[in-house]
């Protein structure tokens, strides 16, 4: 019998995030595939659009990023007060408050507060905190059936995929494989799509509310994330589309959300700023269908059971570098993957985290540390264009802290002699004095007059070949500038 | 240690660069709160955003609601409906005669039972002119979240001086549900997603018609 067989949902693909290969080299892969590229190109094409137009109706937009920025940063620097308030205010809802380390940690907490209530399945609110901590595969090995209810997520999990994209984590599918997915897969989970189904984007969503409703109707507990956490009133917002959302928050009988801790907003009256930034900054929308905010239990009104489990899981850590903490403010909007250049062409699986695109450069490295090969290569995955900075609605600098990282693990390479640290080595030497750099030069021409009438050099052998396979490496030139000034003014000069 | 102290130590411990205790000193937000967004005519605007996200959108004088009610559901093919138990009762007689089958949630019904109604009929407590966004604070006019979920029609109420221009203002009229403990939704058209090449599909899990009277 093979492992699938006793599986609650479906298996996403083996391996870990952390095990993958460096960024370059997930690149490659994923360069490779002319329909994920294709697909990446249309949707990101078609959202950035978007997104302008909506952006553009609004005239004080700058303004209004410039509050985002500084209420996450009154939010960040006074965490530990704020994390308390939004306790003592979620406890006064009825609210039941866990604390959570890290991601193990996190798991066990949901594990045994499912169990507890008796039942093998629960219904999900796309939450990329849950993903971060790979909340499905702790359920389905305590024998929980966890079903994502957005469609992308849907998607994803029917099609044993991971998510490549914060907010479409289906981005990479285009409509033919979603109608191929859910042909296969929803018979085996569930209520089967219809055999006439059509590639048709609604008569897909159709399928997926059919699919769905039963697992809604039935379903005993939810689990969702949350936007934002509202410290003064222990209000939870959830910001979605579909009404999978609404359906997890209201009609079970228990809710688990799963918040990092960074999620907190100090005021009710801050929400006047983040839901006018993320609806247009995500979605393109002027507003998002629909938004659910809740403060614990309401009675005989939706779940009579709330637990809300705060999350650090690395956050903390990146909070204690004063160049990194910026990271903390995002609001998942993903309008820095949008913008991306590389994140359009490569896509978010080479990211190696839940957190593709300039955002995840930055924020996986700080969340996991650097000891791995993919984390090591994140801050790399950008070509420093700046795109990223302007389009964020909280203004995170990006680019400037993608420097930062990388300085990060330049040091922490330096105790090792590497090709890198030879060739910075020998520019440090070349640079520190004329004489130094007229030698340099001299040699460089040598090799432009061995191989005449050509404009680029190609592929270098080891060590230059990590360098030049990338990139045109243009020919020396024959002649310097310094060379040719004083051939033909150097009489004059 | 346990888990709440150690994540409140490690904050505290990440936060050493911070010496300014107050907050609101530490950090001023460049930012007044609760202005109006200026334009022309904020119920024009009001029609105009939430016909944009595909709802049906009915402008009748206060005294014409009962019957624009029943006549709009009974255009959308509606057969039966729940009421909240706080609904205005002149609502309520205008859509029993026009022949739709009334439930009342009272006792609550099942989720069940909720499915295999066409359409539920609610009040609304805010409305936001610039983005086409009607606010539920669930108010017995307006019923426990379930009942304007399940049904697959919504028609909704605003009145005139229920809308406001744009999300300050709206969130500022909130502000006392919240803290009092009610549950906010925020509707902004239909459900939808954009989910499949980014293509915004309307009608999901949410009511797919959602059909709205405005009363001047």
């Amino acid at each position: 019998m093979s492992s699938e067989a006793v599986r609650r949902t479906p298996a996403p693909p083996t391996g870990t995030y952390i095990g993958m290969p460096k960024f370059a080299k997930n690149a490659k892969v994923q360069l490779a595939d002319q329909q994920l590229r294709k697909n990446l190109r249309k949707a990101t094409g078609t959202i950035r659009a978007k997104r302008v137009d909506r952006v553009a109706e609004v005239p004080e937009w700058e303004e209004l990023r410039l509050a985002g920025e500084a209420i996450k940063n009154r939010t960040l620097r006074h965490l530990d007060t704020y994390l308390v308030q939004l306790e003592e205010s979620l406890v006064r809802n009825g609210a039941k408050v866990h604390w959570a380390r890290d991601a193990a940690e996190a798991n066990a907490i949901v594990v045994e507060l499912v169990k507890a209530k008796g039942v093998d399945e629960v219904v999900k609110v796309k939450s990329m905190a849950t993903q971060e901590i790979d909340l499905n595969e702790a359920l389905e090995e305590a024998g929980i059936a966890a079903w994502e209810t957005d469609l992308a997520e849907l998607i994803v999990q029917l099609g044993h995929d991971r998510p490549s994209h914060i907010l479409v984590p289906a981005i990479h599918r285009n409509r033919s494989e979603v109608r191929e997915i859910f042909l296969r897969e929803m018979k085996l989970y569930g209520t089967p799509a219809p055999t006439d189904l059509t590639d048709e984007p609604v008569v897909l969503a159709a399928a997926a509310r059919t699919h769905l409703r039963e697992k809604f109707l039935r379903a005993k507990v939810a689990i969702s994330g949350a936007n934002f956490a509202i410290a003064e009133t222990g209000t939870l917002v959830v910001v979605e589309s579909e009404g999978n959302g609404r359906m997890c928050l209201t009609l079970p009988d228990t809710l688990i959300s799963v918040v990092g801790i960074e999620k907190t907003l100090p005021t009710v009256a801050d929400l006047e700023v983040f839901m006018r930034l993320l609806p247009r900054s995500s979605t393109g929308e002027r507003m998002n269908p629909y938004t659910s905010m809740w403060n614990g239990v309401t009675p005989g009104d939706g779940p009579q059971e709330v637990h809300v489990v705060l999350i650090d899981n690395g956050r903390t850590k990146v909070l204690a570098d004063p160049d990194g903490r910026a990271a903390l403010r995002c609001i998942r909007c993903s309008a820095c993957l949008n913008i991306c250049p590389v994140y359009e062409r490569v896509g978010g699986h080479a990211y190696g985290s839940v957190y593709p695109g300039p955002i995840g450069a930055v924020l996986t490295p700080q969340l996991r540390g650097t000891t791995s090969d993919i984390d090591k290569s994140l801050p790399f995955a950008s070509t420093l264009c700046g795109a990223c900075f302007e389009v964020c609605p909280v203004r995170i600098p990006i680019p400037d802290m993608l420097v930062h990282m990388r300085h990060k693990v330049a040091d922490e390479k330096r105790h090792h002699v590497g090709v890198e640290q030879t060739a910075i080595a020998v520019a440090g030497w070349a640079l520190s004095s004329s004489k130094h750099f007229e030698l340099v030069q001299r040699v460089a021409m040598l090799a432009g007059r061995v191989l005449p009438g050509r404009t680029h050099l190609g592929p270098l052998p080891w060590p230059a070949a990590p360098w030049t396979n990338a990139r045109d490496l243009p020919m020396p030139p024959t002649e310097s500038f310094r060379a040719w000034w004083k051939r033909t003014r150097g009489e004059s000069a | 240690m346990n888990a709440r102290e150690e994540i409140l130590n490690r904050v505290r411990g990440a936060l050493g660069d911070v010496v300014q205790p107050d907050s609101a000193v530490d950090v001023p937000i460049p930012w007044v709160y609760g202005r109006p967004t200026a334009m022309p005519d904020i119920l024009e605007r009001f029609v105009e955003m939430t016909v944009d996200y595909k709802a049906v959108v009915r402008r009748v004088p206060a005294a014409g609601v009962p019957a624009a009610v029943a006549e709009m559901l009974v255009a959308a093919g509606v057969g039966s409906a729940v009421l909240p138990v706080g609904l205005d009762e002149a609502w309520c007689a205008a859509i029993a005669a026009a022949g739709i089958t009334v439930h009342r949630d009272e006792p609550p019904l099942s989720n069940k039972e909720l499915n295999a109604i066409d359409a539920v009929v609610t009040a609304s407590a805010v409305s936001i002119a610039e983005t086409g966004t009607i606010v539920l604070d669930h108010a017995d006019n307006q019923g426990r979240r379930a009942l304007t979920l399940v049904p697959d029609t919504h028609l909704v109420v605003v009145r005139a001086d229920q809308v406001v221009s744009d999300v300050p203002e709206a969130v500022g009229r909130l502000a006392a549900a919240v803290t009092g403990g009610s549950p906010l939704t925020w509707i902004s058209g239909g459900s939808a997603t954009s989910d499949i090449e980014l293509i915004r599909v309307e009608g999901v899990h949410g009511p797919r018609t959602l059909l709205v009277v405005l009363a001047e």
